[in-house]
């Protein structure tokens, strides 16, 4: 979707503002958003690709307004709706319907360690050969499509080099829509800098993205 | 202090001790408590976990990390080697790993060569090398222009850099994570890992500092 978080090459929003000796949560609530973030996840109703989908579709105003964290919980709240975890009535009144049932948390603090050092590795076996090598010429395809992707509209349609070939990985397009893993292979894709911005960028610089086989095409 | 006689006030980690300037929780620490509220009482997330998360990232998961890494692969050539090779299992020797680092790659600076990673779609991090990401990682500032203007954002930072150096940006677009390998400073050809572990900084890892010279750190 061509959304306000693709946000690469955009140069509305002034400078990057370093904070010095930054902690690590501005507010008590930042943490909490955090933390409850990560353990609905553990219901297993949704997944990585999903959850970005999910901020990403948040109304644009309300994006860029929001930080961090606002986001995070914003895009939380939609997804326990409407995966049937929570109603709107209960996040209207802030109590559980009456007569509905008490819950077990999957994640209780005991498996907390072990579920953060797991994480969730989207490397998948796939019984077919890479379609590229490394050092050929690919294109990122000129695609548009309405729903989730990982292939930034600043490089559509521009030559690229392939410079790794990270093994095939969970397809988050497809993962995203609750489509199946979709097993593809990945990519690290290199642009140059006058490539993708012209002939007033450097001469030495590049960009280089991890996309999947199907984000690309022989040049 | 029971929690509704604190000052009514957002509270970093760290730092919760009365203000004389007391205001009103944001509308986002209300929304948050509310929501937490509300799924504990469904039984939809354990309290317990949410502290443990949060002491795991408040704690223990942190840029420190990150500086291990890099001061060994600066003292021993065979985990040099490994990193190159595998970083995911090179940095898991250390017992860094897991989530939002389950596929790790190292990108190395040498004189030719500066490195700078960035995630445009959304905030993608190396979270068990470089702990949460600060809010300029995050920010649509850094998002946005770190693929167009990297060596403007660079000296936003403070770090102007030579024309005949390259700037490779890596635009973090699947769950690969990328961590700079800065190179070594002058001057720090006794010193002990532990010593050189000081000198490398979060930002120096993200590509937007420097290691500090064994002066800087004096300083």
């Amino acid at each position: 979707m061509n959304g306000v978080h693709d946000m690469g090459g955009m140069q509305c929003f002034g400078p990057v503002l370093p904070e010095t000796n930054e902690p690590v949560f501005h507010a008590e609530w930042e943490a909490r958003a955090l933390a409850i973030t990560l353990a609905m996840a553990g219901w297993g109703k949704w997944n990585i690709d999903s959850s970005r989908h999910a901020r990403e579709t948040l109304p644009p105003a309300d994006y860029l307004r929001y930080s961090y964290y606002e986001r995070w919980i914003a895009a939380l709240t939609r997804m326990m709706v409407e995966h049937g975890l929570v109603t709107s009535e209960e996040l209207e009144s802030g109590q559980p319907d009456p007569g509905s049932p008490k819950a077990r948390p999957p994640l209780d603090a005991a498996k907390v360690r072990e579920a953060l050092r797991r994480g969730g590795p989207t490397a998948r076996p796939l019984d077919r050969e890479p379609r590229f090598a490394l050092g050929q010429k690919v294109r990122a395809i000129n695609a548009h499509p309405k729903g989730h992707t990982r292939l930034p509209c600043y490089a559509r349609g521009h030559i690229g080099e392939i410079v790794l070939h990270h093994g095939p990985h969970v397809f988050a397009d497809a993962n995203a829509h609750f489509r199946g893993e979709d097993p593809q292979h990945l990519y690290a894709v290199r642009f140059t800098a006058r490539e993708l911005w012209g002939k007033d960028a450097s001469p030495r610089d590049s960009i280089t993205l991890d996309l999947w086989e199907p984000h690309l095409e022989p040049a | 202090m029971p929690e509704r006689n604190r000052p009514h006030h957002d509270h970093a980690l760290g730092h919760e001790h009365d203000h004389e300037h007391q205001h009103p929780p944001s509308a986002a620490a209300l929304r948050v408590k509310a929501l937490e509220t509300l799924l504990v009482e469904k039984g939809l997330v354990d309290p317990a976990a949410l502290d443990a998360i949060i002491e795991t990232y408040a704690e223990k998961v942190g840029p420190r990390n990150g500086a291990r890494v890099v001061a060994r692969a600066w003292s021993d050539p065979d985990y040099l080697e490994r990193l190159r090779k595998d970083a995911t299992a090179a940095i898991a020797e250390l017992s860094y790993e897991g989530r939002q680092g389950e596929h790790m790659v190292i990108v190395e600076n040498d004189a030719q060569t500066h490195n700078l990673v960035v995630c445009t779609l959304c905030s993608c991090y190396p979270w068990p090398v470089l702990g949460l990401p600060p809010v300029w990682y995050k920010s649509d500032a850094y998002r946005s222009r770190a693929v167009i203007d990297p060596r403007g954002v660079l000296r936003e930072f403070g770090l102007e850099l030579p024309e005949e150096k390259a700037v490779r940006v890596w635009d973090s677009t699947a769950e690969v994570r990328y961590l700079v390998l800065p190179q070594r400073p002058e001057g720090t050809d006794g010193m002990s890992e532990e010593q050189l572990a000081n000198l490398v900084t979060r930002d120096s890892m993200i590509g937007t500092g420097l290691p500090l010279t064994p002066e800087e750190l004096e300083r």
